[in-house]
């Protein structure tokens, strides 16, 4: 009875949903006051509907009721509570729902923090998510509705995949949905400003937290998932620029080109055609990203579904949404003004290149992704685009991206002194150049990769330090005062470019100095790596929940002292026959010392791999970073102090009549 | 605003690339086996260990070659096909018992019906390797010469038999 109540509310959703999408965006373009006020309520109405719905497939995962189809195809009775809740995402059809649950999530807040935008213009925004939502809930109930019943039911489920047995797995989708579904955020106040016609620079600073929010959570979801894919792949890999995280990763680009672009459209008026079509892209390429996971066009390891009729159905939908908004952009878009001028030299033109280099790394990031599918469909033949090719087109491209990065916030808005410029940078890049040719003769491995990487990172760190310098150096108050006397939107942004730096430097040191052995041990054998030895001490079998585990268990010790015990385990998930391996790892803030068991051979001996990583950690701290940035970043007052917010809209609309 | 359309455009491009892509299929990868003779081995039959059976005894024909298990689930779903194939007596279908135990592969036959001539069973999955098995159930449709001429990885459905295999079939049983 459970889930089809669950059933029934996600078609009263549907209903609302329609409504939603369409009353308050004809009553904006009418100026009919009632049906604009619709959207408040039925936003909060679709939100209880989706979250009940939400509640009930929970529910019939935690009491293991295997008369439904996805309950009984993701889920066990063995499997522990914990992950039976996981498991309501843990396949297509319920991720479906959390993206729509988030997607009402999302609209509510809108609706909650929208008091200073104008009536019809948060009309037009809600009806725009209340559309996206009536093609997510569509898709769901016809082509992939997680209530359908089996019957009979069946004795015992299937169990969730291996893979996604594990805590990481608990937070990293929702997390990365809450980023992706941010972005239509983003994307509504972008369509509702080009239904409307106004596209001033308001619309640009309305829209600028809800993108950095969304945009914080994608970090976060992105380093969940590489760390996941570290610990739990048994690899020591973190990155793989497999298909499914080349999705997650192609918003983030967009992305984090769009709140830098915003960030100029909201200060000086100028790229706003270029902004919105950032907006348009960061959510196709969300959408995108779906439809590459859920529709089997591209297998990888997070393929949970391939059935071509969902494909089409997605496909329809991305055509609908994407290609309508382009058009809308394409009639649209030449009534937009041109903005405030600006010189070659100038923040505007470096951010202007920035924003170029994020959006052409997109785009080679979406080639390399698409390409074998690309020539599959022309009949060349099959081939796969791997780490080879990311590495060769991400880095040339990046590479410039990060030393704009330290001259952009140094420069002066509209024009800029190049000489002056080169004058205050003059010691931050003869440090940045010293240390990336000195640091790497001491550790003793000197090539033209590591030596970039880490001028790179350094530049980034030193530029940022004397901007911090000349910020608190003026005046003569205590150091407290002269840090809080500049924005925490500045502070947001200083923190997460030195976040990049952090990550920079961690990925060029472990990629440059990592090592690794594969070796087959005996109990008591010892195997040496980076000035380590590693003793194996043998593997215990146990019985957990639902898989049979080899514990193994390795000390280290360096100059016969105990470092520490590491404990790699294999795990064989009995319903579904797949062995799974838990790295066993030691994070250290210099270098994590990693074992992962291999295959038992014969005697008790095992194959072992042993890798040494150092400053792997960096890589996620400097996610970490960078979305503690975005956070301090919403957290200045000019979000919460309407008064002068209103002030401000009417300076910058005065900028763009100009 | 023609600038202005340049991204609907590409976009459009692209949508055409991925609604021809949802009908490919990413798992459907070319064997390098294919044109290349079947590898050969001497396996225990399941019907009876004392006796072995090698690729050599069907020399001359045309055959199935139908790698499965009692424990994988896509099987399921194409046994009774094999069964109604087998049935109509226009192909012979030698099994492959993999990575399975004696006891259960017997009770799987007895309720499913048994499609095989013979099955042959390769316990440790050592033969599977050089079959480049990667997935249970693949099958491989071997010629008179014992060349192997097509690899079908996941289960035999009517759609492949109709569209692929019956016509392959009956093409190399007329040379």
């Amino acid at each position: 009875m459970i889930p089809e109540i669950g059933h029934f509310s996600l078609i009263l959703a549907l209903l609302v949903a329609i409504v939603l999408g369409s009353f308050p965006i004809i009553g904006a373009s009418r100026s009919n006051m009632v049906w604009m006020g619709l959207a408040k309520p039925l936003v909060r109405i679709q939100f209880l509907l989706i979250a009940f719905s939400f509640v009930c497939l929970a529910y019939a995962f935690a009491a293991n009721d295997f008369s439904v189809v996805y309950v009984a195809n993701n889920s066990n009775s063995t499997l522990p509570l914990e992950f039976r809740i996981a498991a309501v995402w843990g396949g297509h059809e319920g991720s479906l729902l959390l993206w729509a649950l988030i997607l009402s999530v999302w609209t509510v807040a809108v609706s909650l923090f929208s008091k200073h935008i104008p009536d019809d213009m948060r009309a037009r925004i809600l009806g725009v998510m209340g559309l996206i939502s009536v093609g997510f809930l569509l898709f769901m109930l016809f082509a992939s509705n997680p209530f359908e019943r089996l019957l009979p039911a069946a004795i015992d489920g299937r169990d969730l995949n291996p893979l996604l047995q594990d805590p990481g797995m608990i937070f990293h989708p929702p997390m990365l949905y809450m980023g992706y579904v941010g972005f239509s955020v983003a994307f509504a106040f972008a369509i509702a400003a080009l239904l409307g016609g106004q596209l001033d620079a308001a619309w640009a600073r309305w829209s600028r937290p809800w993108t950095t929010l969304a945009w914080v959570f994608l970090t976060l979801g992105i380093m969940l998932g590489s760390n996941w894919a570290y610990y739990e792949l048994g690899w020591g890999g973190w990155w793989f620029w497999d298909a499914v995280e080349n999705a997650s990763f192609l918003p983030w680009l967009v992305g984090t080109a769009l709140i830098h672009s915003l960030a100029v459209t909201e200060k000086r008026g100028s790229f706003k055609a270029w902004t919105v079509l950032l907006a348009i892209c960061a959510f196709s390429l969300s959408l995108l990203g779906t439809f590459l996971v859920r529709s089997g066009v591209i297998t990888s390891v997070h393929a949970f579904a391939s059935d071509p009729s969902r494909g089409v159905f997605i496909l329809a939908f991305l055509v609908v949404v994407i290609g309508g908004s382009l058009a809308l952009f394409a009639w649209r878009a030449p009534i937009m003004g041109r903005g405030g001028k600006f010189d070659v030299v100038s923040r505007e033109s470096f951010l202007l290149a920035n924003n170029v280099l994020l959006a052409v790394a997109a785009l080679s990031v979406l080639l390399g992704t698409l390409y074998p599918l690309f020539l599959d469909a022309l009949n060349f033949g099959k081939i796969s685009v791997g780490p080879p090719y990311f590495d060769a087109v991400f880095a040339p491209l990046m590479a410039p991206a990060l030393f704009l990065m330290g001259i952009g916030p140094i420069a002066r808005w509209k024009d800029a002194s190049l000489p002056e410029l080169a004058m205050r940078l003059r010691w931050a890049f003869g440090i940045s150049i010293a240390t990336a040719i000195i640091l790497p003769l001491i550790l003793g491995n000197l090539t033209p990769m590591i030596g970039l990487g880490l001028f790179l990172a350094f530049w980034v760190f030193a530029t940022s330090a004397e901007m911090v310098y000349q910020r608190l150096r003026k005046s003569e108050q205590p150091l407290i005062v002269r840090i809080k006397s500049n924005s925490r939107s500045w502070w947001g942004m200083v923190i997460a470019h030195l976040g990049i730096a952090v990550f920079t430097l961690g990925v060029t040191i472990v990629k440059g100095f990592e090592s690794e052995i594969a070796v087959k041990m005996f109990p008591g054998d010892v195997a040496h790596l980076a000035g380590y030895d590693f003793t194996f001490d043998g593997v215990k079998n146990s019985q957990g929940p639902n898989y049979e585990s080899s514990l193994g268990q390795v000390h280290v010790t360096k100059n016969g002292v105990l470092r520490t015990i590491l404990e790699p385990e294999k795990r064989l998930y009995t319903v579904t026959n797949m062995p799974m391996s838990e790295a066993g790892i030691s994070p250290h803030f210099i270098h994590d010392l990693y074992v992962s068991l291999g295959e038992p051979l014969e005697d008790g001996a095992w194959s072992i791999r042993i890798y040494y990583k150092p400053m792997v950690e960096w890589v996620w701290g400097g996610c970490l970073m960078m979305a503690f940035g975005g956070l301090l970043a919403l957290s200045d007052r000019r979000y919460r102090l309407k008064k002068r917010a209103e002030n401000m809209e009417k300076i910058s609309t005065k900028e763009v009549s100009e | 605003m023609k600038r202005a359309l340049i991204p609907l455009v590409i976009f459009l491009i692209v949508m055409g690339f991925l609604f021809k892509g949802l009908f490919l299929n990413p798992r459907e990868v070319p064997s390098p086996l294919v044109g290349k003779p079947t590898p050969q081995f001497n396996l225990p039959r399941l019907d009876n260990p004392e006796k072995e059976f090698s690729p050599k005894e069907m020399l001359g024909k045309v055959w199935l070659f139908n790698v499965w298990a009692s424990w994988c689930p896509a099987c399921r779903d194409e046994h009774p096909i094999l069964v109604e194939l087998s049935e109509t007596g226009f192909v012979p279908i030698v099994g492959m018992d993999y990575k399975d135990t004696r006891q259960e592969a017997l009770q799987w036959l007895q309720n499913g019906g048994n499609p095989y001539t013979v099955t042959a069973v390769d316990a440790d999955g050592r033969v599977g390797i050089d079959y480049g098995v990667y997935g249970v159930p693949e099958t491989y449709v071997i010629d008179k010469a014992g060349v192997i001429a097509y690899k079908q990885i996941g289960p035999v459905t009517y759609e492949s038999l109709r569209d692929k295999i019956i016509p392959l079939i009956k093409r190399l049983q007329a040379q």
